[in-house]
């Protein structure tokens, strides 16, 4: 967060808008925050593309315990899934508001948001017990309930993560302490709720759907 | 992270001294003092590690250590000189030059700077806690499974090193979210990227080699916790589990951190060399993207560490096919710096001769690299002594030799004084003499048999000459860090004053003075060139041999403008309270549960520290 000239000349146009133009406009005109998300988001492409790998290099290959198709509850996920997805809906729409100074509109679809996301952990706890208290499938059973545990228990932590996040935000609406200057962090927050959303549209499809 | 302060309070730029200015510092400057420091000790810690090792070796059937306690030798060495010596010492680096070479006046992340770096120093204590409790890691620095198996290693030495590279990994991907950010986004005006100065590139390729490569240790470390302390079974060949699993994992990024380890020494050298020989980096575009390049193909080799297990031959001869491709662009560098000295007007200073070794001494490591390349030449050769010659020839030969070539051309910058040129001499033949005699006999042990990793061996093997020989050389290595150390301690007493150009150097660090002030540049230059401030010294035949205008002088109103962010005291508290919750793992699950809750409070306070400006908070 340097001062005024540790920008490109992208941050010119701002200088002339503001007194002091935003500090976290870059030399790309792009801003500090998203541009370091985005990174962020690349890096844990590489994490979840090496738990996926991991599943899959293993898939087949345990040497007892209950096979995928007799746990997957096909519905049930399918249920989370659209949660997830609804979800990046409603986080949009919290934008759009902040945007257009309706706190609490932008309040309330923040909690919508939020809301999906902890119904999809729910939804997931609910499916760990049942694997675990219905078919016995636990961390140490098989290959498979080693991989799928961890891969799906980490995206899980993921989304709770993202949940925390935006309650956080609606706290602060609450307390009268979002504003739509505030757009750019809470798109961030969206961002990683989007990215979190696409992994579970991967994990969807190569997990649970393809036999 | 990201929900990083959109408002800056400023706070005028006064010198502030004492334990607590450095506890809470967020200057990237005095970041980059702390890392070179920790880097320093944790380097002489992982020395006398090796100086034992060799005495061990030193003569057959030795008793000097117990083959355990040459098992944690070995293992700690190589996991500090890798994680707490040459990464932290490339981040010291970082932290100090890159805002200075490209004109900012600090990181794009000031406070999250800091996060890195108590991040790693808990890192660094964690790993070296093992020694405490007795149990010091010992299962090689690239732990192996099934080796680190609960079965086979039952005590907490495998859970000391695969927690504490988990805490560091968190550091290093930090500070490359960081770095990745500064250098797209806080360069000066007129800075497009093909003018950044060859450092800089090296280092935005390091960095982006850091995200990309330690998310896969991450993943091998952390099935390895949950097969350590939950039963998982991904290690575990009963239970179906696949031991080649870590291996993959473990080298898709450790090939990567091969060159995030040697790219910034290259940065470095592409400095330093044009600079003593007066002339513009030859053909630095080809060097950039070879750098570019290299980076690239570092993702695609990570099988050459695995022939001998037996990957068939299509792998390996793709793998092969890869790896020698990845020498082309390292050739391209090479010939590239030696095109720079040729017709220069040379000036030998100690940091040129260091980078000079560089090049000597890293192109024989990288063509013994190319002879492993080959599957059944590397089926000779693995594990065996020719092995380690080969990496210590890239490791030290090329890291080591760049960075201290960096740290005699960055000194004066750094601390106002000229490091002394006649000890700078003696330190750098001693070290090039030491560490010929200790690792070249290496090829040799190596190819007549002598397995790496062995505490002792028998006297007729025909070994004792060249392991003596090698022992001797590893004492000259040590001498020549003495003659630094006393190089430093003299400089610090009685040394040159430095002046801000001492070097008549090429780029914007030069332009300021040393040490730089805490804002670093008053008047925010604007850049022409890769070489700017060359330019505005001498131009160059794009300008006709005319000096391009220098920044305007600074006012003092200018000055008073500056704002720069506040110390902040929640790094620490937050790097204290994530190393809490990962100790819980070691002790108890309460203290996981409320290091974690304690965690998230902090993040949360880090988060919200510049939620507002200060003249509306409550």
């Amino acid at each position: 967060m340097a001062g005024p000239g540790a920008h490109g000349e992208a941050a010119v146009h701002g200088a002339a808008a503001h007194a002091h133009h935003d500090p976290n406009i870059g030399t790309t005109g792009l801003d500090n925050r998203k541009v370091g998300m985005w990174i962020f988001l690349g890096s844990d492409c590489m994490f979840f593309g090496s738990l996926i790998g991991t599943y899959l290099s293993y898939k087949g290959k345990s040497l007892g315990g209950p096979t995928p198709a007799e746990v997957f509850n096909i519905p049930l996920t399918s249920y989370s899934a659209a949660l997830l997805l609804f979800s990046s809906l409603t986080m949009v729409l919290a934008l759009d508001a902040l945007k257009a100074n309706r706190i609490k509109a932008s309040a309330w679809w923040l909690f919508a948001t939020a809301m999906a996301g902890l119904h999809f952990v729910l939804n997931q706890v609910y499916e760990f017990a049942e694997f675990v208290l219905h078919y016995g499938l636990t961390l140490h059973t098989s290959l498979f309930g080693s991989s799928f545990f961890v891969l799906t228990g980490f995206h899980g932590a993921h989304v709770t993560g993202g949940v925390i996040w935006l309650l956080i935000w609606v706290g602060l609406a609450m307390r009268g302490k979002l504003d739509p200057r505030d757009y750019t962090k809470v798109e961030v927050a969206g961002l990683y709720w989007h990215f979190v959303d696409i992994v579970w549209i991967a994990i969807f499809t190569i997990i649970y759907l393809i036999p | 992270m990201a929900t990083q302060a959109a408002f800056m309070p400023g706070t005028q730029t006064k010198a502030e001294t004492g334990l607590w200015s450095w506890i809470t510092t967020v200057d990237h400057k005095r970041i980059g003092i702390l890392y070179g420091v920790s880097a320093f000790i944790f380097f002489l810690i992982g020395g006398v590690e090796a100086l034992i090792m060799r005495m061990q070796l030193a003569v057959p059937d030795n008793t000097l250590v117990s083959a355990q306690r040459f098992n944690e030798l070995f293992t700690m060495h190589g996991t500090t000189m890798i994680f707490l010596g040459i990464m932290p010492l490339g981040a010291a680096f970082f932290n100090y030059m890159v805002p200075l070479m490209i004109g900012a006046r600090d990181v794009a992340y000031p406070r999250l700077n800091a996060l890195s770096y108590w991040i790693f120093l808990s890192g660094a204590l964690f790993l070296h806690a093992s020694f405490v409790f007795g149990v010091p890691p010992d299962g090689g620095w690239f732990g192996y499974a099934n080796l680190t198996s609960k079965q086979f290693s039952p005590t907490q030495s495998i859970d000391f090193w695969m927690l504490g590279l988990q805490i560091l990994g968190i550091a290093s991907m930090l500070a490359g979210f960081n770095f990745i950010v500064t250098i797209i986004n806080m360069r000066a005006p007129g800075m497009t990227l093909m003018r950044m100065p060859v450092f800089i590139w090296m280092t935005l390729v390091v960095q982006f080699l850091v995200v990309l490569a330690f998310p896969a240790i991450t993943v091998a470390l952390i099935l390895l916790m949950f097969d350590r302390f939950f039963g998982t079974l991904f290690y575990a060949p009963a239970g179906g589990g696949d031991p080649l699993l870590w291996q993959h994992l473990f080298w898709i990024f450790g090939h990567p951190e091969v060159y995030i380890l040697i790219l910034p020494a290259m940065g470095i050298v592409s400095e330093v060399l044009p600079t003593f020989a007066r002339k513009p980096l030859f053909g630095a575009p080809f060097v950039i993207y070879s750098g570019i390049t290299i980076g690239f193909f570092g993702f695609g080799v990570w099988s050459h560490h695995m022939f001998s297990v037996g990957m068939g031959p299509v792998a390996d001869s793709a793998f092969s096919v890869a790896t020698m491709l990845i020498a082309v662009p390292t050739g391209v560098k090479i010939l590239n710096w030696i095109a720079t000295l040729w017709g220069g007007s040379i000036r030998f200073s100690s940091a040129f001769l260091f980078s000079l070794g560089f090049i000597a001494m890293f192109t024989m490591g990288g063509l013994s690299g190319v002879m492993h390349a080959s599957p059944p030449v590397d089926l000779q050769q693995t594990d065996t002594y020719f092995v380690v010659a080969h990496f210590h020839y890239v490791l030290f030969g090329g890291s080591i030799f760049g960075l201290v070539s960096g740290i005699y051309y960055w000194w004066p910058k750094m601390f106002g004084r000229m490091l002394d040129e006649r000890l700078g001499k003696w330190h750098f033949w001693l070290m090039m003499i030491g560490f010929n005699v200790t690792f070249f006999p290496q090829h040799y042990l190596g190819l007549i048999g002598m397995p790496r990793r062995i505490y002792t061996y028998a006297p007729d093997l025909g070994w004792n000459f060249w392991n003596l020989v090698s022992t001797i050389g590893a004492f000259v290595i040590a001498l020549s860090f003495l003659t630094f150390l006393v190089n430093v301690w003299r400089t610090q007493r009685s040394g040159a004053v430095a002046g801000p150009d001492p070097w008549d150097a090429r780029t914007l660090e030069w332009a300021i003075p040393s040490p730089p002030p805490v804002y670093n540049f008053a008047v925010v230059p604007t850049v022409h060139g890769r070489d700017e401030l060359w330019l505005q010294k001498h131009g160059d035949e794009h300008t006709g041999g005319k000096p391009v205008p220098r920044p305007p002088a600074a006012t003092a109103a200018d000055v008073a403008s500056i704002h720069l962010p506040p110390p902040s005291y929640w790094p620490i508290v937050l790097a204290a309270f994530m190393s809490m919750m990962m100790s819980g793992l070691l002790v108890s699950f309460i203290l996981v549960i409320a290091g974690g809750l304690l965690t998230l409070w902090s993040m949360y306070k880090f988060a919200m520290e510049y939620h507002r400006p200060p003249a509306e908070a409550h």
